[in-house]
């Protein structure tokens, strides 16, 4: 069975997966704390602050409207976990749905599966973005659709590679053998054995899902004013940026660290899960 | 040879007619009444009746199908309701923008991509491959948006060498290129950090195969090698995933046109939301799409002169 101190033996000692957690761990911290406390109240407006630089008071400084921009950083975090989880989990649930349909029934069942999800990659996430903002205006529900359709055959693909690869296992015949369907085998043995790939995935989609997000919210297509968002904050100070540069700096310095965190701790997970890709490298 | 054409062929058409189904559906079933929704909740009862005639709404979905996609395959892309001329002049004027700066990040990519892949590649795990590897991570997680910021940030603001945004046009060539850089190089850093761990890793893949041993064993030098036989082989993942990044360069051009204020396709799509002008939208989307699944068709075919096994094999 699943050694958990075995495995965190080995997860510690590599490096992307603990600066990968770390920085994760940073951002999730950031989000959790907002929701009880920040410095400021990230919609508040203080003229006479305005695009005040860095001080005691307010670390980050001020925006345009004197909001502190620290405060408002931390908020964004949360906006940012919330679009990205929403979009990921709707994606996946969805795309693995789809891609354990068509391992287990395979023929035509898994080439209509199989094509539509070639067909997506017609539309990026930012064309369905734009189609959803033109019918149902701009908003974080438009986003969250964008992002998680452009998941759907990602995890579709992914799992039913996986689950292709372990019904063909012995197991798999031996529980046939003993009866059981095909519905009991996917949930008993097909779906725990690609938990593993599933969960490197999720986490890789999540920073894709924020990099779409800040891009939709930086276009004014996804969150609208006025919930503190990361690409939000980064439209509204280039507009300033003759004026106050270093607004410009720290809320893509948040992106960059949450979209690293998650890359680093997706790569450490797929070594670490998978020990024939580790040994390859 | 021919028969693998084909079959390209037909699954192109299948494509090409999927994906305006889709706009279709999306665009103009899925928002129930246009009209209403162009005039809102306010609007009379002869108001919306002279609306959907003007906009030939009251014809059956079937027929405004088939009417619009007859249209698109005569270069006919419906009349704008906002600006009260035809689509397809509108968006001509803009493709002259749009479509350079995608070419051109897609060749800056390339030029980046390769070049560092393969130095990475020949310096495995050494401090070359290494330090390759860690920026190409941190260009991973950069949203090209930012990083285009942060140019105007050091070029414009801090050097004074470019203008902050804008497009002097192509009556001066040159201008109009320069007008263009600092664009293509946010999309197209960004997406070299993608395709250069691919482009390493489909050549050390290659590294380990045995015609390079045997290569080696001819006495041939390690340059020789790589470019004789290594490249070959291992272009053919990288230009698959070229084709596949091209999508998100070209939705990303769309994105970086508002960073530097240019007067591409991305701006006239989005002054179309705001302006609730669906017939910009759609055709603009189906544009970009079908531009899209034009490159991965002919990226197909691509592969298949650079790897012959794959014309014979049923891919």
């Amino acid at each position: 069975m699943f050694n958990v101190l075995e495995f965190m033996r080995r997860a510690l000692r590599h490096r992307s997966f603990v600066v990968g957690g770390l920085l994760t761990t940073i951002m999730l911290g950031m989000a959790a704390l907002s929701v009880f406390w920040t410095p400021y109240s990230p919609t508040a407006i203080n003229v006479r602050k305005r695009l005040a630089g860095p001080s005691w008071d307010h670390w980050l400084g001020n925006d345009p409207f004197g909001r502190d921009v620290f405060s408002m950083i931390l908020v964004g975090a949360q906006n940012s976990i919330v679009v990205g989880m929403i979009a990921v989990g709707i994606g996946m649930s969805i795309g693995t749905l789809l891609g354990l349909l068509a391992a287990a029934k395979r023929g035509w069942v898994e080439e209509i599966i199989m094509r539509l999800s070639d067909f997506t990659y017609a539309f990026p996430v930012i064309l369905a973005a734009i189609m959803f903002a033109a019918i149902l205006g701009p908003n974080s529900i438009n986003s969250i659709i964008a992002i998680a359709i452009f998941n759907i055959p990602i995890f579709a693909r992914v799992s039913r590679a996986s689950a292709n690869v372990i019904w063909a296992r012995d197991f798999i015949l031996a529980a046939r053998a003993a009866g059981k369907g095909a519905v009991r085998i996917t949930i008993e043995h097909v779906l725990p054995n690609i938990l593993a790939v599933l969960v490197v995935q999720v986490t890789i989609q999540f920073a894709l899902a924020i990099l779409a997000e800040a891009a939709l919210s930086y276009l004014g297509l996804g969150t609208q004013p006025p919930t503190p968002s990361w690409g939000r904050m980064l439209n509204e100070a280039q507009a300033m940026i003759f004026r106050a540069p270093s607004l410009v700096i720290f809320p893509g310095l948040a992106i960059v660290i949450s979209v690293l965190g998650l890359n680093l701790l997706g790569d450490g997970l797929r070594d670490l899960t998978d020990p024939r890709l580790s040994r390859q490298r | 040879m021919p028969q693998f054409l084909l079959k390209r062929f037909l699954t192109l058409l299948a494509t090409l007619f999927a994906t305006s189904v889709i706009v279709f559906l999306v665009l103009e079933i899925l928002p129930g009444d246009p009209a209403l929704m162009l005039l809102g909740v306010d609007a009379t009862d002869e108001q919306l009746a002279s609306l959907r005639e003007e906009l030939g709404l009251n014809r059956p979905a079937f027929t405004r199908y088939v009417a619009w996609t007859l249209g698109l395959l005569q270069g006919d892309f419906g009349m704008s309701y906002s600006y009260k001329v035809p689509v397809a002049g509108l968006i001509v004027e803009r493709l002259y923008l749009t479509y350079p700066l995608a070419i051109n990040a897609m060749a800056i990519t390339m030029l980046l991509a390769l070049s560092l892949g393969i130095f990475a590649a020949s310096r495995h795990n050494k401090l070359g491959d290494v330090l390759v590897m860690t920026l190409s991570q941190i260009g991973i997680s950069i949203p090209s948006f930012w990083f285009g910021i942060l140019l105007v940030l050091l070029f414009a603001v801090h050097l004074g060498w470019f203008a902050a945004g804008g497009f002097a046009g192509w009556s001066n060539p040159a201008a109009g290129y320069k007008s263009l850089l600092l664009p293509s190089l946010s999309l197209a850093v960004v997406q070299a950090a993608i395709l250069t761990r691919i482009t390493r890793s489909a050549v050390l893949e290659v590294l380990r195969e045995d015609f390079v041993r045997t290569a080696r064993a001819k006495g041939l030098t390690g340059g020789a090698i790589l470019w004789g036989h290594v490249l070959r082989n291992a272009l053919i993942p990288v230009i698959t995933v070229a084709g596949l990044l091209f999508g998100a360069l070209l939705t990303g051009a769309i994105v970086v046109e508002q960073v530097f204020s240019l007067p591409g396709l991305g701006r006239l799509v989005f002054q179309a939301i705001s302006n609730r002008d669906i017939e910009v939208v759609k055709a603009v989307v189906i544009l970009l799409a079908f531009t899209v699944v034009l490159v991965n068709f002919i990226v197909d075919l691509l592969y298949a002169a650079i790897d012959p096994r794959l014309k014979a094999a049923d891919v």
